[in-house]
């Protein structure tokens, strides 16, 4: 299958996710039950991620401003505005794009496989809006949410990695988190993150939805929806900062 | 009633099934029976709308599928029910859950109300007391049972089972031949039933319709079955040198030749 068929079906994909649902209370058990998949079973490993991302870009950007001319304001200057522009956003969706975009792929390839969703459609239920429209809209309610707690607990982590370095006090560290902010910075970053959420979980469903054969092309489904996802996440990064920088 | 008139499927190309048509009566069970190959599965997708088929329509009590649009194919499929060949419940759900799933879908129940269908519909098809079981703690029959409650939850008006037994010991088989013998008579449906199992075939099949390379080669009842002389289903259906012997000796018995024991001694020596 070729580019244009994948785009195409894609689409239809998505088209095929607006109809007027069966039954609203459903729909809202299934939305809770996907915010509750995606974004609290995300949030160990984005804590984790988040206050190591912090703590190194600290002490690495400390080891790289050799001169005592430049004051140790930067330091966190730098730190913030890297977390936020681009390490909160896009390395915490590349990771999600693993660790949520393999999970929705595999569920829905094996829904498909085992004929669960031939039975959901059987039923007279749209399988693309009750399986597939649920995680796009709990991907965009709560991945923004774990980009702000990434990007909150990657600052801090920064902080605690220079004080206890003893590369920078933690008063030195706020007073360079306040120094030149730009509030677009935030804006800009949500951008991204809404733009790479909708990627991360659309894509995985895209492959797990119409996965065909058996458990092996789950698993390949699984992986292809994983490379695609931070292809394109990476594709977006850029597009976003030529247009919106 | 079901119509099947002139349809016709083809996948790049190649034809898989060649103008078939059939009537599907209500309160029967109607088998599409046929080898690994022969168009079955295509036609049951055909018959509830999985697939579009190339040509012909299918028509559910004078309402043609073919031609009805999303809202009411939606409508439609609430008055089918199906039992899935690996019985297609859902993972994630216990048996009450998977049962209850068409009533919270569809119905404006109370709570009690739903738990009091489910549990009759349990007791029914004899799974009284696995409510609370997962699909992965329960047996292959069983799980064909939970197949058959949730089918049945909403009281349809035509139900299909795509391979009611594969997988299934003869024993376990039998029980839920005899349930959908049963449930069809009892709630008056409309039953497609895809097999090649041969004691469904002579256990349940009103109406049998053989698919020989993707055309309908033969239709009949169990009880003609025995008696036909179409070449493709004698080879079919008695693959067996046994199973030939077995036909053989019901047709001398029907033609009167095996009165005693000792006429059967005779014949089998």
């Amino acid at each position: 299958m070729n580019f244009f068929t994948h785009f195409g079906r894609y689409l239809l994909m998505i088209k095929g996710m607006f109809s007027k649902p069966e039954n609203m209370r459903l729909y809202w058990k299934e939305l809770m039950h996907q915010c509750n998949e995606i974004g609290i079973r995300s949030v160990g490993i984005v804590v984790i991620i988040s206050v190591f991302l912090g703590a190194v870009t600290t002490v690495q950007t400390a080891y790289q401003l050799v001169t005592p001319l430049i004051p140790k304001t930067v330091i966190a200057v730098i730190v913030r505005d890297n977390i936020i522009l681009e390490l909160a956003p896009t390395l915490i969706c590349v990771v999600l794009a693993g660790v949520v975009g393999s999970r929705i792929a595999s569920e829905l390839g094996n829904m498909r496989i085992s004929e669960q969703i031939d039975a959901l459609e059987i039923m007279g239920i749209n399988t693309k809006a009750y399986l597939i429209m649920p995680k796009i809209l709990a991907a965009l309610i709560v991945v923004p949410c774990l980009v702000v707690l990434a990007a909150v607990l990657g600052i801090w982590g920064g902080k605690v990695a220079g004080n206890l370095s003893g590369i920078l006090p933690p008063s030195i560290y706020n007073d360079g988190l306040l120094e030149d902010f730009i509030p677009y910075n935030v804006f800009f970053a949500l951008s991204k993150t809404y733009t790479y959420a909708f990627i991360i979980s659309s894509i995985p469903a895209y492959y797990g939805y119409h996965v065909e054969g058996g458990s092996l092309e789950i698993g390949r489904a699984s992986t292809k929806s994983v490379i695609v996802s931070c292809i394109l996440i990476l594709l977006a990064d850029y597009a976003l900062a030529a247009l919106l920088l | 009633m079901i119509e099947i008139k002139n349809i016709s499927k083809g996948f790049n190309g190649r034809t898989v099934i060649d103008n078939v048509s059939a009537t599907l009566e209500t309160g029967k069970c109607n088998l599409i029976i046929g080898a690994s190959g022969s168009g079955k599965t295509v036609m049951m997708k055909c018959l509830i709308g999985l697939f579009e088929p190339d040509a012909g329509e299918v028509l559910y009590d004078g309402d043609s599928i073919t031609n009805m649009n999303e809202e009411g194919r939606k409508q439609l499929r609430q008055q089918i029910g199906m039992l899935f060949q690996g019985s297609a419940l859902f993972d994630s759900m216990t048996v009450e859950q998977n049962v209850m799933f068409p009533l919270d879908m569809f119905t404006k129940l109370n709570l009690k109300q739903k738990h009091e269908k489910v549990n009759e519909v349990l007791a029914r098809v004899n799974l009284t007391g696995a409510n609370d079981k997962y699909p992965a703690e329960i047996s292959g029959g069983m799980k064909k049972r939970v197949g058959i409650a949730r089918a049945i939850v909403l009281n349809p008006k035509f139900l299909f089972c795509d391979e009611p037994n594969s997988g299934l010991d003869p024993k376990t088989s039998l029980v839920i031949d005899k349930l959908i013998k049963e449930i069809t008579t009892e709630f008056g449906m409309t039953t497609v039933v895809n097999t090649h199992d041969m004691n469904s075939v002579m256990e349940i099949g009103d109406n049998i319709i053989f698919m020989h390379q993707g055309h309908k080669e033969w239709e009949g009842s169990n009880k003609d079955i025995i008696f036909s002389k179409n070449e493709e289903l004698n080879k079919f259906i008695f693959a067996s040198d046994f199973l030939q012997d077995a036909k053989d000796m019901r047709m001398l018995e029907a033609k009167g030749k095996i009165k005693t024991d000792r006429d059967m001694d005779e014949m089998t020596k």
